[in-house]
């Protein structure tokens, strides 16, 4: 598993106003998807995140988590998704990992394509970049990392 | 003539099946399966489909809900009816801009615009 390169995040939240940071491991329960969902929101607008912001972050993790039950666990009930983040008043870094065996995100097919506009699955990834402003896989692909920065997208 | 299910608002309006959704959030994966299969079962049921899906008071959609609305495009169209998709707010029109299905639906500012035009008696 790749989870050895997410240490040293955690010295930040001694200033408890100014940082959040949490791990949560969830199964395929949708209450507690969204459970994490609302906690987030709550957390980027006591930072004072605009609407649109708050919008693009949760679109996004619920992508990802989605991809992380569906194509990673490939919806295996006992499998879970690990969810980390940590939000300052500046950006807002996520980490999901599924506990899948990872795959090539640069061999998803482009679903904006005109042949490949009625195919109804394949756009959570490119909605996930479109609105993250930084969102990329470590291998073997089964954790994606995104970022979503108040500035410069 | 109204009727209810857990998920979603149907109205028939002279033959054009009108659905509006009950939540306002769009995403939860058993939701979507749950408004897929009853559209379906709606579109299969007529001859003609006619359906228009007002998104009004709808706040958040996922590309799951993205998967459902292609696919009853493909069936209605199949069935030689027509799906149209109406009141979307910005930040959702964002998202049909994004995956370039703006391209693939026909999309009306609002329910009556929608209507115009789309037949039935």
């Amino acid at each position: 598993m790749a989870e050895n390169d997410i240490g040293g995040a955690g010295q930040m939240t001694s200033e408890p106003q100014s940082a959040f940071e949490g791990t949560v491991r969830l199964h395929e329960k949708n209450q507690e998807i969204e459970g994490v969902q609302v906690s987030i929101a709550e957390i980027l607008d006591r930072l004072h995140y605009s609407e649109a912001a708050i919008f693009a972050v949760r679109l996004s993790l619920e992508e990802a988590m989605m991809n992380g039950f569906r194509h990673g666990n490939l919806q295996d009930p006992t499998k879970f998704v690990e969810v980390r983040w940590l939000i300052d008043s500046n950006s807002a870094n996520f980490h999901v990992i599924d506990e899948g065996d990872g795959f090539d995100p640069e061999g998803v097919p482009d679903p904006t394509l005109d042949e490949n506009l009625e195919i109804p699955s394949g756009r959570g990834l490119m909605l996930i970049r479109a609105y993250m402003s930084d969102a990329r896989y470590h291998a073997p692909g089964n954790h994606l990392e995104m970022t979503f920065r108040k500035v410069a997208k | 003539m109204s009727t209810e299910t857990s998920r979603i608002r149907v109205t028939d309006l002279s033959g054009v099946m009108r659905v509006e959704f009950v939540d306002k959030d769009i995403l939860d994966e058993a939701a979507i399966r749950q408004i897929s299969t009853e559209l379906v079962k709606r579109v299969e049921a007529a001859a003609s489909p006619r359906m228009l899906i007002s998104f009004r008071g709808v706040e958040h959609l996922s590309s799951a809900a993205l998967g459902t609305l292609i696919t009853i495009n493909s069936l209605t169209k199949k069935r030689g009816g027509q799906l149209r998709l109406s009141d979307i707010k910005p930040s959702i029109m964002e998202v049909f801009t994004i995956t370039k299905l703006n391209k693939l639906f026909q999309i009306f500012d609002t329910s009556v615009k929608a209507l115009e035009g789309f037949g039935g008696k």
